[in-house]
């Protein structure tokens, strides 16, 4: 125990051990993530960049490596301008709204089998409580933003997180029943086995559901209706400017990055090495599960750069069909499905 | 320390439900009941009801009140309108409100003298499997009562706002993505000579 | 017809138009870009690029301006303000030659109408200012120009003469 910590009366010392360990969990979670966030967008420019037989940034530092930290500084340096007219408090309250649970949502996820700042029981449903609230940060922005565009982006958006929450929803109770467990950790430890045994292949519909799912709920083009450049300058955030409109940026990528991961948990065998019971590759090729994890991530992360470059923005209508016309059936039929393989007891995932 | 978090939470939980009925705005009137639900599922975690916290967060948080407050960005509601009658019917209201609070004090009352001290929880006490365990066994019936009331109540709110197939002119987008471009575009060799 | 409904269902199900236009994309990646980096690298440039102007001179240093004033009449935006006076030797010369830049749209209608090739508009581009009153460009400046770049104007006009 550090001798600081002992100075303090009895009581407190327990309680002051464990906020320091929190903290400096926290720390150690999310200094990575906002540096990843932050070479998320550039990773963003260069691969849209490169599918548009394009270059991206490649002038700041060396392969424009240090654009990220140029984007910072000038968004730091900003003004945040306040709108006339605008409700002043939940102005400036939207962005850290958004931001807040996109961060807190991080504090139970496993990156290997021992590593996890809160191992609780409902991890899962912790995950999917906070990524929920996110949409009250684009709501209230909208709104107290006193404008138009942000307003209309602002209903666009809590129509559309309420449809695909659903799907969402539907789609983590397959795993749930799959798994066993809302703790994320166990629902990984379920998975071991091999690639066959990972969740993707008995789960695979709701597996596409729900990636598209998040797709769709981090606002990521082809479901970007809620900022929709062409039609709605920039939606929710177009009143926004410098720190403000970076945080509703870190925001999004943020939750892009907690979207892949939990692809990467719940269906992709999380920290598990995908050469796990291949005859001699899974015994010469032993790496740290937290390398796994990071490429599955990484795989998903690319994957939402790719739909981006790839398809235009869906239709409003067409976005809302689809979360409920088309994934909230199909997710529940293929949940009824896996209840019965589950209850069935069909090897290897159900056994 | 439990002790402070939890009168803390309680005395934010009383504040922001009286800030509900008595803010003007209904966009400030909604947004104190997404802190009053915040806040009462901080209590429940202090009940070790992690799973009932969540799910309350989950639910009503995040689905209930987007829908909430979507009406009221898309109602632009009056509040003066609906505050009219506030002093008439305050009498009416707090009668509900007091015959509430006699009722859960004294359910509390019978609960306590049954329980009468501190009881050793299970170990999975809260967790799903151990609500699933108790709804689909000891709480049958009334579980699913409860689910019949909810899809009757589905049916009946549909039934009263579906008017019936209408002539419209608008967009059926299932149609428009089935279309394929085979279907509307067809290619014909023309005859030079002619 | 049933049948063809549910099989074009199911083909949307697996999202094969989709993929297809992922492969699309994730082809164009590892293709060759065609960005320019620009200071470093140029594109190709026409001998009738429209730049920056010029007044020129002939061999002997004479000016070739004699101040008819089409340019003047001819230029859309009326970027052009033109005083002259007859000179000791009896010749019209301008005194004043103005080119305001910041309204000059480059149709080159100028150089056009010149019947002695005295207003151009040279290859270069590369120039810039940071008050108004530098983009005017007058008499002096557009003399400059004209002497600095007389080599490269000269061969344009001789490999172009053909056509004009």
């Amino acid at each position: 125990m550090h001798p600081l910590v002992m100075l303090l009366p009895d009581p407190w010392q327990e309680a002051s051990l464990l906020l320091l360990t929190t903290a400096v969990g926290i720390v150690m979670i999310l200094v990575p993530l906002l540096l990843s966030v932050a070479y998320l967008t550039f990773a963003e420019r260069k691969v849209i960049g490169y599918m548009q037989s394009r270059l991206g940034p490649n002038r700041v530092g060396p392969y424009g490596w240090l654009q990220p930290i140029a984007d910072a500084m000038k968004l730091m340096f900003k003004e945040v301008v306040i709108p006339s007219g605008a409700n002043r408090g939940l102005f400036l309250a939207a962005p850290i709204l958004s931001l807040t649970p996109s961060l807190a949502a991080w504090a139970v996820i496993p990156f290997n089998d021992t590593a996890v700042l809160a191992d609780i029981n409902a991890g899962l449903l912790y995950v999917l409580a906070l990524t929920s609230l996110a949409v009250y940060g684009v709501i209230i922005a909208g709104w107290a933003s006193n404008s138009k565009y942000a307003f209309l982006g602002a209903l666009r958006s809590a129509a559309q997180i309420v449809a695909y929450e659903i799907a969402m929803g539907f789609a983590l109770v397959g795993v749930l029943i799959a798994g066993g467990s809302l703790n994320l950790g166990d629902i990984v430890r379920a998975q071991s086995g091999s690639v066959l045994h990972w969740f993707w292949l008995p789960l695979l519909p709701l597996f596409v559901i729900y990636f598209i799912s998040g797709v769709a709920e981090t606002n990521r083009a082809p479901f970007d209706v809620v900022e929709g450049e062409s039609e709605l300058v920039a939606g929710f955030h177009v009143e926004y400017g410098g720190m403000a409109f970076a945080m509703f940026f870190m925001a999004e990528y943020a939750n892009m990055i907690m979207i892949a991961v939990l692809c990467a948990l719940l269906f992709m065998g999380g920290w598990l090495s995908p050469f796990e019971s291949v005859p001699w590759l899974g015994e010469q090729l032993v790496l740290p599960g937290l390398f796994w994890l990071l490429a599955k991530t990484s795989l998903f992360l690319f994957l939402f750069l790719w739909l981006r470059a790839t398809f235009p923005r869906y239709r409003y209508d067409q976005v809302m069909r689809l979360g409920w016309k088309v994934f909230i059936p199909i997710a529940i039929v293929w949940v009824t499905l896996v209840g019965l393989l589950a209850a069935l007891r069909v090897p290897p995932w159900f056994d | 320390m439990t002790l402070i978090a939890f009168y803390g939470f309680a005395g934010l939980y009383l504040l922001s439900g009286l800030l509900v009925v008595t803010l003007r705005n209904p966009m400030h009137a909604a947004l104190s009941l997404v802190l009053a639900f915040f806040s009462s599922a901080a209590l429940w975690l202090f009940l070790q009801a992690e799973f009932l916290a969540l799910l309350l967060v989950l639910i009503y948080v995040g689905a209930v009140m987007v829908l909430f407050l979507f009406v009221v960005l898309l109602l632009d509601i009056n509040l003066a309108v609906l505050r009219e009658g506030f002093i008439r019917w305050l009498p009416v209201g707090g009668a509900v409100a007091i015959a509430m609070a006699v009722g859960i004090i004294a359910a509390l009352y019978t609960e306590l003298e049954d329980a009468a001290g501190a009881v050793a929880l299970p170990a999975d006490y809260g967790s799903a499997a151990w609500i699933g365990q108790h709804l689909y066994t000891a709480y049958l019936y009334p579980f699913e009562l409860a689910g019949a009331v909810l899809l009757v109540a589905i049916v009946a709110a549909i039934a009263m706002t579906h008017r019936g197939r209408r002539r419209r002119r608008a967009q059926d987008p299932a149609a428009q993505s089935r279309v394929q471009a085979s279907r509307r575009v067809r290619l014909v060799q023309l005859d030079k000579d002619s | 017809m049933m049948l063809k409904y549910v099989r074009q269902y199911l083909r949307g199900l697996l999202l094969l138009e989709l993929f297809r236009g992922l492969r699309l994309t994730g082809k164009k990646m590892f293709e060759p870009k065609v960005t320019v980096r620009y200071p470093e690298e140029k594109t190709p440039q026409s001998g009738r690029f429209r730049g920056l102007h010029a007044l020129r001179r002939y061999p002997n240093g004479e000016e070739r301006c004699i101040a008819c004033k089409l340019c003047e009449a001819v230029c859309p935006a009326c970027a052009i303000t033109i005083e002259s006076e007859q000179r000791a030797d009896g010749t019209r010369r301008t005194t004043r030659y103005d080119i305001d830049l910041s309204k000059c749209i480059f149709c080159g209608f100028c150089e056009e109408s010149c019947p002695v090739d005295a207003i151009v508009e040279t290859r270069f581009q590369e120039y810039h200012a940071e008050r108004h009153e530098d983009l005017i460009m007058t008499k002096d400046k557009l003399l400059e120009v004209g002497d600095r770049l007389e080599q490269q104007l000269a061969e344009d006009r001789a490999a172009d003469a053909r056509y004009r």
